[in-house]
């Protein structure tokens, strides 16, 4: 925890001396320190530019994704997604039944705690308890349908503002667990999602421009050309460990969701535009 | 092609007011050679069995000059030529360099966008064949990186 | 599969936009078990504008899965009818009619 103080305080102007007091941060706090040290490295970059990752930083990378965006294949992903979401189950229920508000208009407030489970719950860990809840087997999380009904219902939250209320107790602990992983050295690279994602956002490392932290659950699932399909965050997640040599963890492992709970924190009042199409 | 008919062709192509039905024969069948073609030139003398290829800044091709990623590269091939007749572009060194053929027959502006495939770094060319026979083109190099740690 | 089309009409210019769920699977890729993956790619593409032919646009495996094209039909007008047909490697093919508003 002192690491990660001093840290993320060496990277800031202004706050180190508030900092330097305290043993903790709140959410809010980190959020705020987070917008500081981006909007003081970059004071032309409004923050709402921040949903659209590294094509901020690079021009020519950006004018490619703008000509994909312009008719981006995930467009049938939504489609189909909402066929599937308004298909019964054999019980008849739907999954509109599991949400709040049907389902529609709620994906910004993912991932969120969950009280009566006790622990972080991410869309499509939701959509897998829904179908569960009514007697269907679970998909999987990769190349499946499962990402088609999560297009659809991040679509229907597009231009909603990430929201979520501030963590306390439970919540909070699986927010912390969320900010130690991103901020420890992992694998045989020895490397933080910090090493890439705030050191080097905006810059190159080994010609790859990293997407900064701020901003990096607004877009999800996102269309890879790498991929030639969707996918979700905890994909790439699993990606960054393999690259970095540590240990992979299955989807929606408890420490991927909690790590998604931080990174969605860090979020919070930023335009929601998934899904994406990236390279 | 005998001469007659072409200059039949050319009759019929300059009356505006015809209407230019084009019979299920006249369709091109895939060019499975051409595409087939593992080397440019191959495929280039497949495609056009008698062109000398000339340079012209009167075709235009559009691609970044770093791909962000490979699998999808967005391009534009576009024309200021009179009597386009059929258009094609080619990247260098894919294990097919045809990537696409356009065949023109009528009201169609000799402009297209498409996303290619690239597997390295190559020469992309985009060529136009006009009515006369003749092909112009002109050619571009697109970067296509392997990515370090976030590929 | 299915096919999407946006047409705009600028003057008696129709700036079309198709885009084509598609795999355009090359042939070359291995799956995890080591086989490879047999080829499926859309190989001709045709636009026909109240039933004239406009072009015809052949592909490969050099074009990108979810197959993109945009192009401008000239001299159109709105209640102009225009039909688009690929068909693959496969012999699979689709067709789709819009109408220009």
């Amino acid at each position: 925890m002192i690491r990660l103080l001093t840290f993320v305080s060496l990277l800031l102007l202004g706050t180190v001396s508030a900092w330097a007091q305290t043993t903790d941060t709140t959410p809010a706090e980190d959020r705020e320190a987070l917008r500081k040290f981006f909007q003081s490295k970059f004071p032309d970059i409004p923050l709402d530019a921040y949903k659209d990752g590294a094509y901020i930083f690079d021009p020519k990378a950006r004018a490619q994704f703008e000509e994909i965006e312009e008719f981006p294949p995930w467009e049938f992903d939504v489609e189909e997604g909402e066929e599937l979401f308004n298909t019964p189950f054999k019980n008849g229920k739907t999954y509109a039944d599991c949400f709040e508000n049907g389902g529609i208009g709620i994906a910004q407030k993912y991932p969120l705690w969950d009280e009566k489970r006790q622990e972080v719950v991410t869309l499509p860990y939701a959509i897998n308890l829904c179908r569960e809840a009514n007697g269907e087997q679970p998909l999987p999380y990769e190349k499946s349908d499962l990402l088609k009904v999560q297009a659809y219902m991040a679509y229907t939250s597009r231009g909603k503002r990430i929201e979520a209320p501030e963590p306390t107790g439970k919540a909070l602990e699986a927010y912390k667990k969320g900010r130690e992983y991103y901020y420890s050295k992992r694998g045989q690279l020895d490397m933080t999602c910090a090493n890439c994602h705030l050191q080097h956002a905006a810059s190159r490392l080994r010609y790859e421009l990293p997407g900064p932290l701020l901003g990096q659950t607004t877009h999800w699932p996102v269309y890879r050309s790498k991929w030639e399909e969707l996918g979700d965050i905890q994909r790439r997640y699993k990606e960054c460990n393999k690259q970095v040599r540590a240990k992979d963890l299955p989807y929606q492992a408890e420490e991927y969701r909690n790590l998604q709970y931080y990174m969605h924190l860090m979020d919070v009042g930023l335009e929601f535009n998934g899904p994406s199409s990236r390279k | 092609m005998k001469l007659s008919r072409r200059g039949a062709l050319k009759r019929l192509l300059a009356g505006s007011a015809a209407v230019f039905l084009v019979p299920v024969s006249a369709l091109a069948k895939w060019a499975e050679k051409a595409f087939n073609a593992t080397k440019l030139d191959e495929a280039i003398k497949l495609l056009w069995p008698n062109a000398k290829l000339e340079k012209s800044d009167k075709v235009r091709l559009k691609a970044p000059e770093i791909a962000e990623n490979g699998a999808v590269v967005p391009v534009t091939i576009g024309s200021d030529l009179p009597n386009v007749k059929s258009m094609a572009i080619f990247v260098e060194k894919n294990p097919s360099p045809l990537t696409s053929k356009f065949d023109l027959f009528k009201d169609a502006k000799p402009e297209f966008s498409l996303r290619i495939r690239m597997g390295e770094t190559s020469k992309v060319i985009a060529a136009v064949e006009t009515t006369d026979g003749k092909v112009y083109f002109t050619e571009k190099e697109v970067k296509v990186t392997i990515g370090g740690c976030g590929g | 599969m299915g096919m999407k089309v946006k047409v705009k009409l600028a003057g008696d210019q129709a700036k079309v936009k198709l885009l084509i769920r598609h795999p355009m699977e090359t042939g070359r890729r291995k799956d995890d078990s080591g086989k490879i993956i047999p080829a499926k790619y859309i190989q001709t593409l045709t636009c026909h504008a109240n039933d004239e032919l406009c072009f015809e646009s052949q592909f490969g495996t050099g074009v990108s899965k979810d197959p993109f094209l945009s192009f401008t039909l000239l001299n159109r007008k709105a209640g102009d009818k225009l039909k688009f047909k690929w068909v693959d490697s496969t012999g699979d093919s689709d067709e789709k009619e819009v109408v220009i508003k």
